[in-house]
């Protein structure tokens, strides 16, 4: 049996996938890190590979009807030289390791892998995106939120590959991002908030926050937007220990190497008021 | 599965486990031993090389995903006049100590350059932010880099 395979064409890396179980590798980055054996030697996989980093009708980025379509084979560097990129997306992908991962490291790998400190994924959560899934059956559309089902897991099926992900390129009056690590480069996040957000007339028309690396999965907090929406700063102010309460309920961190979880839950809580008093407030207060 | 790529220049053909590390490929089989193992696992870009002008972590890469792509290791890079202004330069600079580092770092300084030949101090800090060096505190390091932009920018233009 071969240990890996490298299909001419999606169609035939779909049939590889299904009949073998294989493993997709595009860029390879945290795969061959995961399975890495002893220097010298292969990696050690499970099931036989598939290369697909290579397949034209995973690569490429085109803008339709307002809606981005990013490849799931990109590379994270070939998406940062993309104009139309949202500049939230492409402030998440700066902080991502360092210029020869980003030069590899695919953006369908980096939301496949469903790390809870993805630093795609905060961002994809409030810009709404979907990812786009292709098997020999057919191809099906699920939000970001659906497609991340925790910790490494996602809903791909057997059989199935993630083709593309789509996001709306709407222009936001506020775009925020930042990420907590120990170092500029290369650090996994301890945290990280990304949040847009609409203001109009005085009023929070809109506003979408995530936190990573906080819970299982990226978050979100229903309610809180719910709450916001069509406030007034001063109103958005007063109840803020109120909003806060929200994204406590949703915040469940779990210590490791990289963080404590009540570093964790604290420095989120004091990011989201950060984002909220210091940039959102000001930015509706000068609508008015 | 055999793998066709071009290496420092020159076609070459390998039969081998397309899983296999380039890193093991270039030091193993074609004794290329300027591309330096530090960390293994991508961090550390002692064993950086270009592929198709990107800088890559070789440790990382599986040599089944070069098919028909161009590999530029440090010896095919070393014959170059760029590869002499930041030798010199790096000399002069004290960028170099232990020297383990310096093949990837001489990488990661071609690929800046090569798209910006007149960095500023912030844009070599991030085009090197994925090179580990234990020695220099970098600062030599991109005083090295700095100086044969000056010197050389007509050479990357």
């Amino acid at each position: 049996m071969e240990v890996a395979y490298k299909p001419a064409s999606l169609e035939e890396a779909l049939n590889i996938v299904e009949e073998r179980n294989a493993i997709p590798l595009a860029g390879g980055t945290d795969l061959m890190v995961h399975r890495r054996s002893w220097s010298g030697l292969p990696p050690r996989f499970e099931h036989p590979v598939v290369f697909i980093g290579h397949l034209d009708a995973l690569i490429g980025i085109e803008l339709e009807d307002g809606i981005l379509s990013i490849g799931a084979a990109n590379t994270l560097t070939s998406i940062l030289e993309h104009r139309e990129i949202p500049p939230l997306l492409r402030a998440s992908i700066r902080q991502i390791a360092g210029p020869a991962i980003r030069n590899r490291a695919t953006i369908g790998g980096n939301i496949c892998n469903a790390s809870p400190a993805a630093d795609t994924l905060p961002a994809f959560y409030v810009l709404g995106a979907e990812a786009v899934l292709v098997s020999t059956a057919g191809t099906r559309v699920v939000p970001i939120e659906k497609f991340i089902e925790g910790p490494g897991k996602t809903c791909l099926r057997r059989g199935e590959l993630l083709s593309r992900i789509r996001v709306p390129a709407d222009r936001h009056d506020i775009w925020f991002f930042r990420k907590v690590g120990t170092r500029a480069a290369y650090s996994c996040s301890k945290l990280s908030l990304a949040a847009v957000a609409h203001t109009e007339k005085g009023l929070a028309a809109e506003v979408r926050l995530a936190l990573g690396s906080i819970a299982p999965t990226v978050i979100r907090s229903r309610e809180a937007e719910a709450f916001m929406r069509a406030k007034t700063a001063g109103e958005i102010d007063t109840h803020l220990p109120r909003i806060l309460e929200y994204y406590d309920s949703l915040i469940d961190p779990i210590d490791d190497q990289r963080s404590s979880a009540a570093y964790r839950r604290d420095a989120s809580l004091r990011l989201v008021r950060y984002f909220i008093r210091n940039i959102l407030l000001p930015h509706i207060e000068g609508t008015m | 599965m055999t793998i066709e790529f071009t290496l420092n220049g020159k076609k070459v053909a390998i039969h081998t486990n397309p899983l296999r590390r380039l890193l093991d490929v270039l030091r193993d089989d074609f004794h290329l031993t300027g591309v330096k193992e530090g960390c293994g696992e991508g961090e550390c870009g002692a064993c950086s090389v270009l592929v198709d002008g990107m800088l890559s972590n070789s440790c990382i890469v599986p040599v089944g995903t070069l098919q028909g792509t161009d590999v530029l290791t440090i010896e095919g890079f070393r014959g170059t006049e760029r590869y002499r202004v930041l030798e010199e330069a790096f000399a002069e600079a004290g960028s170099v100590q232990c020297g383990f580092c310096t093949p990837g770092f001489i990488m990661a300084a071609e690929a800046l350059l090569r798209t910006n030949p007149e960095p500023g101090e912030d844009e070599i800090r991030e085009a090197i932010s994925g090179n580990l060096c234990r020695c220099t505190g970098y600062h030599m390091i991109v005083e090295g880099i700095t100086r044969a932009s000056r010197r050389g920018a007509a050479l990357w233009k």
